[in-house]
């Protein structure tokens, strides 16, 4: 694979699942905050 | 009737996220990307998905949580607010969502076909005469002349209108909610192990090369604009009711951007991800004939049922790899089938005010013996030609109608103000620019431009009489209805 394509992939991929695991990570906070 | 409720938030989530995740993130983005600049698409893609596709479900989120109802049921109430009569945009909605799920079983049930023949590639090495010879029997039929009825195509079907109808008539919690929780990791866990084997074969990082070499001079290209935009409002389910009628079974205190947030994201990023799995494969495949990847590179039905069997033929372990990949197909269409026909049940219990047994069994029944057209010769010709109208016509028309009375007409800041007191973070006036002008710029171009093509130069090879009265006679008839409901409704009562 080219760097180019690399670089696009992970680029791709991290905005995605990056951002997925962000939003997962803000729900578990504030769950653990409400329930203690 | 109380209405029902998801009994945990990962529940609704993983349904919303089973209702985007269909088989077009395996079998349409791939392509979509491919031939749209390769890594450079995915810039106007992710910008489609922040500036578009996150806004609307949000919008869509937020209404259905508000006004606690299907599509008609919600368009009828956020107009009585106004005056304004907009029931039949909820109604064209959910005939929207009917026309898709009678023909989208057939897709299911030839896929559950093909996951039975790929434990012994029973296909053979001819797969494009296998499967439309042999198992479709395509002949010379026409989408109004359907030849004879089909039982081998018919049985795999009724497997998957069997299944969905058990989800539907179990209600939220019990069958659509416990689907989704099996469903949903079941389907991730079988592409990453499809992935973890497939890149490692020769000729799959090559394959990648294809779909991640970025070619910037594309970008300028308003046409890969419109690819991405189109591909986003396609993949998240918007704009049919299902997503409407998924969020009225939210509780009262629920977060709703988050929520869609991580449903639009996790959509997205499984679309990357089967593309990393088709790419590979391909690459793998052009690498064992010894061809250019561009000569073996497609989509759609003859990406699913001609080139994947053919790469099946070559992969080591087959009888595994086959089965792990069919099946992946079989549960993305399932779940998806599955919210589709709920956005459809839960409107007639609105309507009607039938309990979910009886809403259920009219709209599974009447949906099967519809459905068992495509269960014939010319099925596949039947299908194509009303997907064709459907998605590219009547799908943009009824997103695009959506936004411009919601941000137009509405005040579009009640939404923001609305959906920011109950969730986990709040959002800005992007939000607001985003609705009001960017998505409707895009969809209106993209829907003129549909619109110019069709009427110009019709779709595919077929009949002009077929395309009129399949094509735009279905939509003006789904039309007709939907303003006819909305003439007969008494808007005074109390919904």
């Amino acid at each position: 694979m080219s760097s180019g394509a690399i670089i696009m992939m992970v680029l791709a991929l991290s905005i995605t699942w990056g951002g997925a695991a962000i939003c997962i990570a803000i729900a578990i906070k504030k769950r653990n905050k409400r329930e203690s | 009737m109380q209405r029902e409720q998801w009994n945990s938030r990962i529940g609704f989530i993983l349904a919303a996220v089973g209702s985007a995740i269909g088989l077009g993130n395996i079998w349409r983005f791939p392509y979509m990307a491919y031939e749209n600049g390769g890594g450079a698409f995915f810039i106007p893609y992710l910008f489609a998905m922040i500036s578009a596709g996150i806004p609307f479900m949000i919008m869509e989120f937020s209404l259905g949580h508000k006004l606690r109802g299907a599509a008609p049921k919600v368009f009828s109430r956020l107009g009585i607010h106004y005056g304004l009569r907009l029931e039949w945009l909820g109604w064209f909605q959910v005939l929207i969502a009917a026309v898709i799920a009678v023909y989208y079983v057939a897709i299911i049930g030839w896929t559950i076909s093909f996951l039975g023949f790929s434990f012994t590639q029973s296909w053979g090495s001819d797969t494009n005469a296998f499967f439309f010879n042999e198992y479709l029997q395509l002949g010379d039929n026409s989408p109004t002349s359907l030849g004879v009825f089909q039982p081998h195509i018919a049985v795999p079907m009724a497997i998957a209108w069997a299944i969905t109808s058990l989800a539907i008539f179990t209600g939220v919690r019990g069958g659509i909610e416990r689907a989704s929780k099996i469903m949903m990791p079941l389907l991730f866990i079988m592409v990453l192990i499809l992935i973890g084997r497939i890149v490692f074969l020769p000729g799959a990082l090559e394959g990648l090369n294809y779909l991640f070499q970025p070619d910037f001079s594309k970008i300028m290209d308003t046409k890969v604009w419109s690819a991405a935009y189109g591909q986003i409002f396609f993949t998240l389910s918007v704009g049919f009711a299902i997503m409407l009628a998924y969020s009225s079974y939210l509780p009262e205190k629920s977060d709703i951007n988050n929520n869609a947030f991580m449903t639009v994201l996790i959509n997205c990023g499984f679309s990357i991800m089967g593309g990393i799995m088709i790419f590979g494969v391909l690459g793998y495949m052009a690498m064992e004939q010894a061809k250019p990847l561009t000569e073996v590179v497609t989509s759609g039905v003859g990406l699913a049922f001609v080139t994947i069997p053919a790469a099946i033929n070559l992969l080591p372990a087959p009888y595994i790899l086959g089965p792990l990949f069919f099946f992946a197909l079989v549960v993305a269409g399932l779940s998806s089938h599955i919210s589709i026909l709920e956005a459809v049940t839960s409107a007639i219990m609105d309507k009607l005010h039938l309990p979910r047994k009886k809403a259920a069994a009219l709209v599974c029944g009447s949906g099967f013996i519809i459905s068992m057209a495509f269960a014939t010769n010319g099925g596949l010709l039947l299908l194509d030609l009303i997907d064709y109208f459907i998605n590219n016509v009547a799908l943009l028309f009824s997103c695009f109608i959506e936004l411009i009375i919601l941000t137009w007409l509405f005040k579009i800041a009640d939404i923001r103000d609305y959906t920011n007191r109950l969730s986990e973070f709040t959002i800005g006036r992007w939000f607001e620019l985003c609705l009001r002008f960017i998505s409707p710029a895009m969809l209106g171009i993209i829907l003129v431009r549909n619109l110019v093509n069709t009427v110009n130069n019709g779709y595919g090879d077929y009949p002009i009489a077929d395309q009129i009265i399949l094509g735009w006679g279905l939509i003006a008839t789904m039309l007709f209805i939907s303003l006819l409901i909305n003439l007969a409704s008494n808007h005074e009562e109390k919904l």
